[in-house]
């Protein structure tokens, strides 16, 4: 298996082993995989989960998400407990007992704050747990003496659809294809009108025709499994609870297309779902779903490896992924070319949502008038809603598309409710007047993150995390998302800590529109959209904020000063600048 | 009946230009003469588009001109004042990235983000200073690497790669803490084998690479955008030519 050997994995086990990736071992890793070092170290600095200098012997990733965050029990969970173990946040404590770092959204928004610690997630917390983690630490407790059901992931599902009300027994689909055809398959899907679920909504019969059609020397399936919008974590539940159907999607593809391999990119922020993909996939193989001669077909030969990776949202960017694949820096490529012609190694590549491939399965099984006679003409079938924020119950829900936002917050037990973020930070941010819309891909899209706001919240400190979120994720490749998700960030902190003017509203709509316009991928495309949306729908959460100037500098000058008048030790009222009122 | 073949011709605001199939619009455009603004393309060597100055609007679409293909009755516009007002503020972003300190800098007059600022009327930087701390590499004999002039733009990276046939430079980190490496063991150019006379060395479009030794051999006024637009076509042999050493 090429598993063992990929660049992540190996990178993981050295950040595992060492607590840090050092220059020395970069050097190795590049010998031992004839790599040149610049791109082992590339790798090393573009993803989150390495490390240049050691991490404590606890490593603690809280998530800000505004879901599963720091944040999401009203109390600032990540400075309660830096000073209760006196560390600084973004730092390792000098006796390397720990360290304490925030991660995007770690996908346990159906769980409250939550935190990856050495990896696994740890959720529900609140001030009581931070105690209790406080003496665990201190007391050098190991992970597996800690109480177990702080590590329990609990799925809630609260509404079952077409794809989660029945089960399917394994290889029932491969069988289902097989008395179809090859063609005959590919014809069902074209004809569900299935679309990606990840959010962009391509057709999915057109990509695996496209992908069949392109000439190369092999062709390959891949799943992204790397769901990472913010407020999504129904792939999670997908992955421990519905994984034959998801390999069972992935090879019927790659019996229409003619691949032979594929691959599942998980995130590593689900790394502790690997044991059990990993149990499925040996299980597949023994019952001749998977490997040589698949339920005895000659020449049906296909398998599945797992590449984890290493805390990068851009990776949930399609040509990113298949870069990271090949264990680069995850860069979106230009396309033209188009995954379907020209993905991992350069040959013909099918990538789609773990969803995606689920709902394809099902479709071979039940048929694709089955699949049509849910949702709306243009988005036919159902839609996995991940339901996080204000609500009664948050959580999985299944709706076929065409539902309204109202009927869904009705159904999760939301009321007095501000605002919506549907698709996650990437998504639309809406107000109550919009709240008749659909979801659909016509309408109101989304890849699964639907995170409820009440009136109690902060609108403009959720824009500001968004906004900090993007600025943290983006590749830096190019130069408008790059500096301007900066940019985004920095000038609504101006807003929010009162230094801003009417002006500055102005120039965070002029800064949106050209990251919006001018990026070279999805990310910039969509980074500026919780801004654009604020100011369009609640303008009143900038307003409120400013001075009433046209005009302020970025920085108050009476406070610039302090340096100075620290080094004169000057601190009189004659070293303070004269203030308004004096 | 017989239809008359697909002329291959694209419009760029009013002009028709032709194009051979496999051209980017680029390519086409530099070829009869029509300027594309752009920092991080390099006629010959494989395009990137991240500077995404050569944003032209095909079909109503914003594109990267110099990734995108040239295909038959493209409607472009390029010279247009809502794309040159995005072009001034993705320089003012490229200038509060780094610290560009022209009245001190060896390549002012020679260099392209400058007179990119000039062309397109960049009267201010408008955007607050970043300051970046990025390491200063003098470890080499003859060539220096100062990491706070530099645009990413990756042409080194690409031209020491397509071109010189080694592979010196690489650029590592996310987001605004991108930054250029060297690949080597030690991370410093001096265990390249970059030579002065490598495109890589040459080609930066900035102050970022420096031949050593050679400060101002051209005066003030008699530099390369002291006597041209950088609007003017094939520039880059005069261009490469400005950055050169004597010794090679």
């Amino acid at each position: 298996m090429t598993e063992h050997l990929h660049l992540l994995h190996i990178l993981h086990e050295l950040q595992q082993k060492h607590r840090y990736i050092s220059e020395e071992s970069i050097c190795e890793v590049a010998a031992q995989l004839s790599l040149p070092v610049s791109q082992v170290r590339a790798v090393v600095a573009f993803y989150a989960f390495f490390y240049s200098t050691p991490c404590g012997h606890y490593h603690i990733l809280f998530s800000n998400c505004t879901s599963c965050g720091y944040r999401a029990g009203g109390t600032d969970l990540i400075r309660m407990l830096s000073q209760k173990l006196s560390v600084n946040i973004g730092q390792t404590r000098k006796d390397g007992q720990l360290s304490i770092h925030e991660t995007s959204c770690i996908g346990m928004c159906d769980h409250g704050a939550s935190l990856l610690i050495n990896g696994v997630p740890l959720i529900h917390l609140d001030s009581e747990k931070i105690e209790q983690i406080t003496d665990l630490i201190e007391a050098d407790k190991p992970l597996n003496e800690w109480p177990l059901d702080w590590f329990h992931i609990k799925d809630h599902i609260y509404k079952r659809g077409l794809l989660l009300e029945g089960d399917l027994p394994a290889g029932d689909g491969l069988r289902a294809m097989l008395a179809r055809g090859r063609e005959e398959t590919l014809t069902e899907i074209t004809q569900s009108k299935l679309r990606g679920r990840g959010g962009a909504g391509f057709s999915t019969g057109l990509k695996w025709h496209l992908c069949q059609q392109a000439t190369g020397e092999a062709h390959y399936v891949v799943c992204n499994a790397d769901e990472g919008e913010p407020g999504t974590f129904k792939d999670r539940m997908l992955l421990q609870q519905h994984a034959d159907a998801l390999l069972e999607g992935m090879t019927i593809c790659a019996y229409v297309i003619g691949a032979y391999q594929g691959f599942i990119y998980l995130r590593g922020e689900y790394r502790y779902l690997l044991p059990h993909l990993q149990a499925t996939l040996l299980h597949r193989r023994k019952l001749g779903l998977l490997g040589t001669a698949i339920l005895g077909q000659t020449g049906f030969d296909f398998d599945i490896d797992i590449v984890v990776g290493a805390g990068a949202y851009i990776c949930g960017e399609e040509s990113a992924l298949i870069e990271s694949l090949e264990g680069k820096p995850g860069i979106p490529r230009s396309r033209p070319p188009f995954p379907v012609a020209h993905g991992y190694l350069g040959q013909p590549t099918v990538v789609n949502n773990v969803e995606t491939f689920i709902a394809a399965t099902h479709i071979v099984c039940n048929g694709s008038e089955w699949f049509t006679a849910a949702g709306t003409t243009e988005s036919t079938g159902s839609k996995l809603l991940s339901i996080s924020g204000d609500c009664a119950a948050p959580g999985i829900y299944e709706y076929s598309f065409g539902v309204t936002i109202q009927q869904v917050l009705e159904e999760c037990g939301a009321d007095n409710v501000q605002a919506v973020q549907v698709g996650g930070p990437a998504g639309t941010l809406l107000d109550q007047t919009a709240f008749h819309r659909q979801i659909a891909f016509e309408d109101v899209g989304t890849g699964g993150s639907f995170m409820i706001f009440n009136r109690e919240r902060d609108i403009l400190a959720i824009i500001h995390q968004f906004a900090a979120f993007f600025a943290h994720e983006s590749c830096g490749f190019c130069t408008p998302c790059r500096v301007g998700t900066t940019l985004l960030k920095q000038g609504l902190n101006k807003i929010i800590i009162g230094q801003g003017a009417r002006n500055d509203m102005a120039e965070l709509q002029r800064v949106s529109e050209l990251v919006r316009r001018y990026s070279h991928c999805g990310l910039g495309h969509t980074a500026a959209n919780p801004i654009l949306d604020g100011l369009q729908h609640f303008p009143q959460a900038f307003e409120q904020q400013l001075t009433q100037y046209d005009f302020t500098a970025r920085f108050e000058l009476d406070a610039a000063l302090q340096e100075a008048r620290q080094l004169t030790q000057h601190d009189d009222k004659g070293a303070h600048l004269k203030q308004e009122g004096d | 009946m017989m239809t008359a073949p697909e002329p291959n011709l694209i419009r760029i605001d009013d002009r028709e230009i032709p194009f051979v199939h496999g051209e980017t619009i680029m390519d086409a455009a530099l070829a009869a003469d029509v300027y594309i603004p752009h920092l991080c393309h390099f006629p010959g060597i494989t395009p990137q588009g991240n500077c995404k100055l050569c944003t032209v609007e095909v079909d109503g679409k914003p594109l990267t001109a110099c990734t995108s293909p040239a295909a038959a009755g493209q409607q472009i516009r390029n010279n247009i004042p809502e794309l040159n007002e995005a072009r001034k503020v993705l320089t003012q972003m490229l200038f509060i990235e780094g610290n560009h300190i022209c009245p001190s800098c060896e390549k002012t007059g020679n260099c392209a983000l400058q007179a990119m600022a000039y062309h397109l009327g960049m009267l201010h930087q408008h955007f607050p200073q970043q300051f970046p701390e990025r390491e200063v590499d003098a470890s080499h004999p003859t060539i220096m690497l100062d990491r706070i002039r530099c645009i990413l733009c990756s042409l080194c990276v690409r031209a020491s790669q397509e071109v010189d046939g080694k592979n010196v430079f690489a650029i590592a980190g996310r987001g605004i803490h991108a930054s250029l490496i060297v690949n080597t063991a030690s991370g410093k150019l001096v265990d390249s084998d970059l030579e002065p006379s490598d495109l890589a060395a040459r080609i930066c479009p900035v102050g970022a690479i420096l031949i050593k030794e050679h400060g101002y051999d051209a005066p003030i006024g008699k530099r390369i955008f002291d006597q041209h637009k950088i609007s003017e076509i094939g520039l880059e042999k005069i261009y490469i030519a400005g950055a050169k050493s004597d010794d090679s």
